[in-house]
């Protein structure tokens, strides 16, 4: 069923960004996911994201691989350019797009399945080249389009609905990203906007890969007493470890260091993240540190979340290859030909 | 017994037996393009093993004034370097023919064979003599081989000595030994042997304008010209050599002057399904952007190859085939996946495939494929494969136009998104059944949702069969267009001709010789080379011509004749196979035998 449009009426008393754009603009269709489905409180997220950072539509690029994750792009910003692609192989489609346009904001949608077990490969690869993408992992546990097979996120002994428990030991993007050498690891919680808009516009302005692992829980098919992923579940167990806030170019940063705030993050355009709170001795930007108290919460059955880890200087893929600052698809081509006296002159080494 | 009356020059052929590591790729490629300056029209088969050191490796040379590149299945002289393989390689040598061994060992009394002439060179002996490192003394018995080879060929040693110049000038120490070890051959063979031997060499002005290159080179330097800037792909063999080339090209020609960064990008992805991942996703973005694999690359492929065709994206893929099924035999050559490649993916999918027949074809098509690609939003594969692309090819020098300007397609701009109004991304078609796309980030109309899953003609998600077909229906349509623009079947008729023969790729040097020898034999017959899929009307005209259709093809299962049937309204009684697909490249002889068997031969023709 193709998703419904909005009316276009917009309330003049709607508050406008730097754009001149209301949160309106930055919506897409009807949603057609389950009524109360944590993905639809994602989107709300990253439509206020987008219209604070006051992006332009049309210079969004919003993909996305296949499964109810996969189906949200379409219900934020329909001025985005979109594609829909193939289960699991997102991150390679966002990669060729990023190498061939580097001026783009590039935001990928996926989920655990399309994440986890099909696209894993794709993903890890995605991380170790850096690629600066947004990458939303709508997290839930559960197959859902399939109607409820467990993912590899599950965690073990969580029961399905008809009450089997997982046997196996759960992937966990967070910490797997983190010993991959990811530059940007964060964890949200559906339920929890007010943390998760400030870490998806962190995660924009990142340049490099920004993996954002969402707990966001499937109503239909993994939100019972027994579930590790419902939202009661959640609730309960969720930590907002780390609080951090982000600050866009153009505003002053008007708090000093120290008052309250463990450290902050100078990001390439000019933003900043500042890290408000974070639990005693934590560093967001030491790897190891980060990865020890994860393993320790893990243990003690907690879910922390937050802006995890933040490391702002590690090349992205283009400085890796060392391209040219203009994006590749709009080179002139009189630029990109050698043209026929260097052939000819080439073609003396063929002799 | 047959013995050579008189002395053949420039007619004759050679295969060279060694073990793989040992450095002899460097000295027969020195040998070919000696004959090659000499102005010989030369070609060279490497038939190698899928390891990297300790098993037999071939190396054939022939030398043929008339410009025969096949593949020879007469050896006239065999060096044979390899222990393991001297009772088969003695075995190939034509009656009367040579062969040249390494008398430091004497030879087995058995494997002597009346008809044949054998010269022992005592080359690890000599080179042991000479050299004092052990991998330089394994190295150089293949330059001295090569030396002896000039001394019993008559090559032109300044030719020879101008090529050791060009490649080890830089590397003193290195040009040295190498210049020794050939005068150790060349010396030993003049006061030992009989020289030159009844075949020779002689030079001639054959290859004024051609060159000697492989297919994946030229491949490369075709997606260099047509200005791709994106390359994704996985190593594998025998691919791989195209995206080294691509790089040093670029290295070279895609520096930016002033910041001396890249004007390309090339990913090694994790597998071929990423690296088709990535063409698509800088396809969409506008960017030329190509990958190159075999076989197994383009079974993993499948799945995205779909996706590309459905959601209209250009993607450049360059399949240089090699022996098939499963890992099948890497380093072998074969024509196996012409179905594969025209069919790829699940669901109703056709593919626009151009098949080049040597390297400078391989330059072209690779320009031709981004611009239908562009030109119809889709899928094009380029059919090289192992022959075409690691042998070194004489072809004539490849050509530029520097009008040449890339044909994008249909891509609307601001301007046109302006006049336009409201834009829908598969509607309106044009004469080829085209609708025109945006790239994304240019322009706010220009935004649409690229997707995979059903869609209508304006974009939009569908679930209805109506929508769904009549995108389904243009797609057919489109493929059909393309028709028209992939390149015409090369056509060669001949006066009283009885029989069309149709082929692809690297067959053809083996079909030309094969029809001019059955001429020669009373049997007359028409040629036909198709050189693009979806087939043209020529391709109908000239299966509706024949009575009978010979197809020559290398693989089992006659895939270009199922495609022709199942393409074309040819009834199929009339396509009658001629398959060889044992991995070596094919030749004369076997097209010969093929199509005799395969036709009532007119009284007199002796078969």
């Amino acid at each position: 069923m193709a998703s419904p449009g909005k009316p276009p009426v917009v309330h003049p008393a709607l508050e406008r960004n730097a754009l001149g754009l209301t949160l309106r603009d930055y919506e897409g269709s009807m949603s057609t996911l389950c009524a109360g489905c944590g993905h639809d409180s994602v989107t709300a997220a990253i439509v206020r994201a987008f219209w604070e950072l006051s992006t332009p539509p049309h210079r969004i690029a919003k993909l996305s691989g296949i499964g109810c994750s996969s189906k949200t792009p379409t219900y934020f910003v329909s001025g985005a350019h979109g594609f829909n692609s193939a289960h699991g192989r997102m991150p390679a489609i966002a990669t060729g797009a990023n190498a061939a346009d580097r001026e783009l904001a590039y935001i990928g949608i996926s989920g655990d399945g399309d994440s986890l077990s099909i696209g894993l490969g794709q993903m890890v690869h995605a991380i170790r080249r850096n690629v600066d993408l947004l990458y939303v992992l709508e997290n839930n546990g559960v197959y859902g389009l399939t109607k409820g097979q467990f993912s590899a996120s599950a965690d073990v002994g969580s029961k399905s609905k008809r009450g089997e428990p997982n046997p196996m030991a759960p992937i966990d993007p967070v910490t797997l990203a983190l010993a991959l050498g990811a530059t940007f690891v964060a964890r949200g919680f559906s339920g929890d906007k007010a943390q998760l808009v400030p870490i998806l516009k962190a995660g924009i302005a990142h340049r490099g890969f920004a993996l954002v692992d969402v707990v966001s829980p499937c109503v239909t098919f993994n939100d019972h007493e027994g579930s590790t992923k419902s939202y009661v579940h959640t609730r309960r167990h969720q930590v907002r470890a780390v609080l951090a806030d982000f600050v866009p170019p153009a505003r002053e940063i008007t708090a000093a260091v120290g008052d309250g705030e463990a450290t902050r993050v100078a990001m390439h355009d000019g933003s900043v993240v500042r890290f408000v709170a974070v639990p005693q001795n934590y560093d967001p930007t030491d790897r190891r540190a980060v990865f020890a108290y994860l393993q320790d919460q893990r243990g003690k059955g907690v879910i922390p979340t937050g802006l995890l880890f933040l490391d702002e200087g590690t090349p992205d893929l283009h400085e890796m290859s060392a391209t040219i600052d203009v994006p590749l698809a709009r080179v002139p081509y009189e630029k990109l030909c050698p043209g026929s006296r260097e052939l000819e002159r080439l073609q003396e080494e063929f002799r | 017994m047959h013995h050579e009356a008189r002395t053949r020059v420039n007619d004759f052929a050679l295969k060279l037996a060694n073990v793989n590591g040992t450095g002899s790729a460097s000295a027969n490629g020195l040998l070919l393009q000696a004959i090659f300056r000499m102005g010989i029209p030369v070609s060279g088969k490497n038939l190698f093993p899928s390891n990297i050191q300790g098993l037999p490796t071939w190396y054939e040379i022939r030398v043929s004034r008339d410009g025969r590149t096949a593949r020879a299945l007469d050896y006239d002289l065999i060096v044979a370097m390899n222990a393991r393989t001297y009772e088969q390689d003695i075995r190939e040598l034509r009656p009367g023919g040579y062969l040249l061994y390494d008398s430091t060992w004497p030879l087995d009394t058995a494997l002597l064979r009346a008809d044949v002439r054998f010269l022992g060179i005592p080359l690890a002996r000599l080179c042991n003599a000479a050299f004092s490192d052990p991998r330089e003394r394994i190295l150089m018995k293949n330059v001295a081989y090569a030396g002896a080879l000039a001394a019993l060929l008559d090559a032109d040693m300044t030719v020879v000595e101008r090529l050791l110049e060009e490649r080890y000038g830089h590397r003193k120490g290195l040009r040295e030994s190498n210049s020794c070890a050939l005068r150790i051959g060349y010396d030993y063979a003049i006061a030992n042997l009989e020289c030159p031997l009844p075949f020779r060499l002689e030079k001639m002005d054959g290859n004024r304008d051609s060159i000697l290159i492989d297919g994946n080179t030229a491949t490369a330097l075709g997606c260099l010209y047509a200005g791709a800037t994106v390359a994704a792909w996985y190593p594998i063999t025998p691919a791989t050599s195209i995206m080294d080339a691509f790089k040093g090209f670029c290295g070279k020609y895609r520096r930016d002057p002033e910041t001396g960064r890249n004007r390309y990008c090339i990913l090694q992805a994790e597998d071929e399904m990423a690296s088709i991942g990535m063409v698509i996703g800088a396809g969409w973005m506008g960017a030329r952007a190509f990958t190159s694999t075999a076989g197994p690359g383009i079974s993993l492929m499948n799945e995205l190859l779909g996706l590309a065709y459905y959601a209209e994206i250009p993607a450049v893929v360059i399949d240089v085939q090699r022996v098939g099924p499963s890992t099948g035999m890497p380093t072998r050559t074969q024509q196996s996946d012409v179905l594969k490649c025209a069919y790829a993916s699940h669901g109703d999918t056709k593919h626009v495939l151009l098949f080049p027949a040597d390297p400078k074809e391989c330059f072209d098509f690779a320009v031709t494929a981004f611009d239908l690609a562009e030109r119809f939003q889709t899928p094009v594969i380029l059919m090289s494969d192992l022959d075409i692309g690691m042998n070194d090819w004489v072809v004539p020098r490849l050509r530029w136009d520097d009008a040449y300007r890339p044909d994008r397609g249909r891509v609307l701009g601001t301007e046109d998104l302006a006049r336009l109004g409201t834009f829908f991304r598969y509607h309106p078609e044009d004469e080829d059944h085209v609708a025109a796309r945006t790239l994304p980030g240019i322009d706010p109309k220009g935004a649409f949702f690229t997707r995979g899953s059903g869609h209508d003609k304006f974009g939009a998600y569908t679930e209805t069969p109506d929508d769904y077909r009549e995108v389904m229906e243009r797609l057919a349509l489109k493929h059909r267009a393309a028709a028209r623009s992939v390149p015409a079947p090369v056509i060669v008729r001949r006066p009283g001709a009885s029989v069309g023969v149709v082929s692809m790729g690297s067959c053809d040097p083996a079909i030309r010789e094969a029809l001019d020898e059955l001429a020669r034999r009373g049997l007359a017959a028409d040629y036909m080379r198709v050189r693009g899929f979806p087939f043209g009307e020529e391709v109908e005209a000239f299966l509706e011509e024949h009575e009978i259709v010979p197809v020559v093809e290398m693989n089992r299962d006659a895939q270009l004749r199922s495609l022709l049937t199942l393409e074309t309204r040819v009834p199929k009684e009339k396509l009658r196979s001629v398959l060889a697909y044992g991995g070596f490249p094919l030749s004369a002889r076997t097209v010969v035998d093929g199509v005799l068997s395969r036709v009532e031969v007119p009284r007199g023709v002796p078969r």
